[in-house]
């Protein structure tokens, strides 16, 4: 059996979203700037791409929509152009949380190397950000207020409405990395108080190399992509027309599948958690099952190494993760892992799922029968569970 | 990062895996919080390893590195082990990542560590003849005394 639950990395191409966007890359190649008419053809649906993301996301106007190659750029360009936008307004500090993607986490850090001060907030055992602790961490200097919606590796979905509310109040913007939650969970951005919000569209069955930012109107944002006139001079580069096409495509059929998908995965995804933790014996579910997204699983295992585990399972037919994908080429555990205060040798031995409307029951079953197999295998050679049994 | 084909069946089909219960020495090295520890036992008989048998907590490339190290040992003569490299190791896997260098390293101290203890049972101070087996060798900011 062949399982791909990955799908936190990235998704599969929906046919239907392939279909949206061959015309845009065949027979309608023009320019989206140009006069003529593949190129006017090729502009209308830029914009009417725009219209859906904005109405999918609540925002009042398309033109707080703007197209960028992904979620990474998008965070950058939050991150970095409200910054520098605010420092000359004598703004120098920035709340984040510990666990964020690298994307928003090494941005913060290169805003330090330029005299920002960054406070990072806890997350807590339970993987969540506490609306008390952002309104604490707030100052008259505070440029941005920037936490994920839902985190990367263990699905958490936080609070935004109510950070959100705190950042409006206190006068204080607010971006959030929504990578993870878009088409997953219900997103407002008007009644969540949100200013700036990334997106991509790979993570709900889209193409690769687009995304796009919500700037509310009215926020001061630097530039980050110097250049041409196009998204109303805040982004140039001739428009990626198929990607944006496929975005809007994309989005249109996750959010409109949402609650259904919600409901299966949830039911799915509780199912294999109860079996993991009820046949591994020191197993463990990383942050709240309560707050998660509807597909994702975090599991540590004490005694194996996570990639050990991934690689084991890849020759048994099964596409899973130790954390992120993004970070997979380094040795340390995941910081995400280590910010809910796990210790290093149990955060070694973690495993991610996450799962798409795809994956089916049969896939669940499948499962529980290969991961307490190969848990099992791994551990029958470890020096480190003979010490774990022996305490 | 890919792995070599002769790694991923070393990982896939470990050779040697499990204990020596009358074990001649037992090495272990590495740490739970670097996310590696192999743990060697060698049955020594006259100066020839006359088996060899490994438990690795660890990646893949620890995994492997440990399997390639028993098999380059067994039937060997102490002598010969004790001249066993890391880079032997790597080159008999056709190569490993850069980030997982250190596995061959580890699997290389693993060895040392097992005769160590196979020279300490005997009564003889090893160090002369085997060296200071290092616990960890990569700077990855785990923490161990090793990084710091």
């Amino acid at each position: 059996m062949k399982i791909y639950a990955d799908n936190a990395a990235t998704t599969a191409l929906s046919p239907k979203v392939l279909e949206a966007m061959t015309p845009y890359l065949t027979e309608i190649y023009g320019n989206p700037s140009s006069l003529y008419q593949i190129g006017a053809v090729a502009k209308d649906a830029v914009e009417s791409s725009r219209e859906t993301v904005a109405k999918l996301i609540g925002a009042k106007n398309p033109n707080e929509i703007y197209f960028t190659s992904g979620g990474s750029e998008a965070d950058n360009w939050a991150i970095k152009g409200v910054c520098k936008a605010l420092k000359n307004k004598g703004k120098n500090h920035i709340i984040t949380s510990k666990f964020e993607h690298h994307a928003v986490l090494h941005v913060c850090e290169s805003m330090e190397k330029e005299g920002f001060e960054v406070t990072y907030l806890d997350v807590y055992e339970d993987g969540l950000v506490r609306p008390e602790d952002v309104k604490a961490a707030i100052r008259p200097e505070t440029a941005l207020v920037t936490i994920m919606y839902a985190n990367n590796e263990i699905g958490t979905v936080q609070p935004i409405a109510e950070i959100g509310k705190i950042c409006r109040e206190a006068k204080v913007l607010f971006h959030t990395d929504a990578v993870q939650a878009v088409g997953n969970v219900p997103i407002n951005v008007e009644e969540e108080c949100i200013d700036l919000l990334s997106l991509t569209a790979h993570k709900f069955h889209g193409p690769k190399g687009c995304g796009a930012l919500y700037v509310r109107k009215g926020v001061l944002i630097r530039n980050l992509i110097e250049g041409g006139a196009q998204e109303r001079s805040r982004r140039a580069g001739t428009e990626n027309v198929a990607g944006i096409v496929g975005l809007a495509k994309a989005m249109e059929l996750a959010i409109g599948s949402m609650e259904d998908r919600a409901e299966k995965l949830t039911k799915m995804r509780d199912r294999l958690i109860d079996g993991l933790l009820s046949t591994i014996e020191r197993s463990r579910l990383n942050g709240s099952r309560e707050h998660r997204l509807p597909g994702n699983i975090n599991m540590c295992f004490e005694g194996i190494e996570g990639e050990s585990l991934l690689l084991k399972l890849d020759l048994a037919g099964v596409s899973a993760s130790s954390g992120s994908a993004c970070t997979s080429g380094s040795l340390d555990p995941s910081h995400v892992l280590l910010s809910l205060g796990l210790p290093h040798e149990i955060a070694h031995g973690s495993l991610r799922l996450s799962f798409s409307d795809d994956n089916t029951e049969e896939h669940i079953d499948y499962l529980l029968k290969v991961i307490p197999e190969t848990v099992e295998y791994l551990r029958s050679f470890s020096p480190l569970w003979d010490k774990i049994k022996s305490e | 990062m890919a792995y070599s084909e002769k790694v991923m069946d070393h990982f896939a089909n470990p050779r040697n895996v499990g204990e020596i219960p009358d074990a001649s020495g037992v090495g272990e090295v590495g740490n739970s919080k670097c996310g590696d520890i192999m743990r060697m036992y060698i049955k020594v008989e006259g100066n020839v390893i006359t088996d060899c048998k490994f438990k690795t907590f660890g990646c893949g490339a620890a995994i492997a590195t440990s399997s390639m190290a028993t098999e380059l040992i067994k039937g060997k003569t102490i002598d010969e082990a004790l001249k066993l490299t890391n880079k032997a190791v790597m080159e008999a896997l056709d190569g490993l990542p850069p980030v997982k260098v250190h596995c061959s390293v580890l699997a290389e101290q693993a060895i040392k560590a097992a005769l160590s203890d196979y020279y300490t049972r005997l009564g003889v101070d090893p160090t002369p003849i085997v060296g200071v087996i290092q616990e960890c060798d990569h700077d990855h900011g785990c923490g161990c005394e090793s990084c710091n």
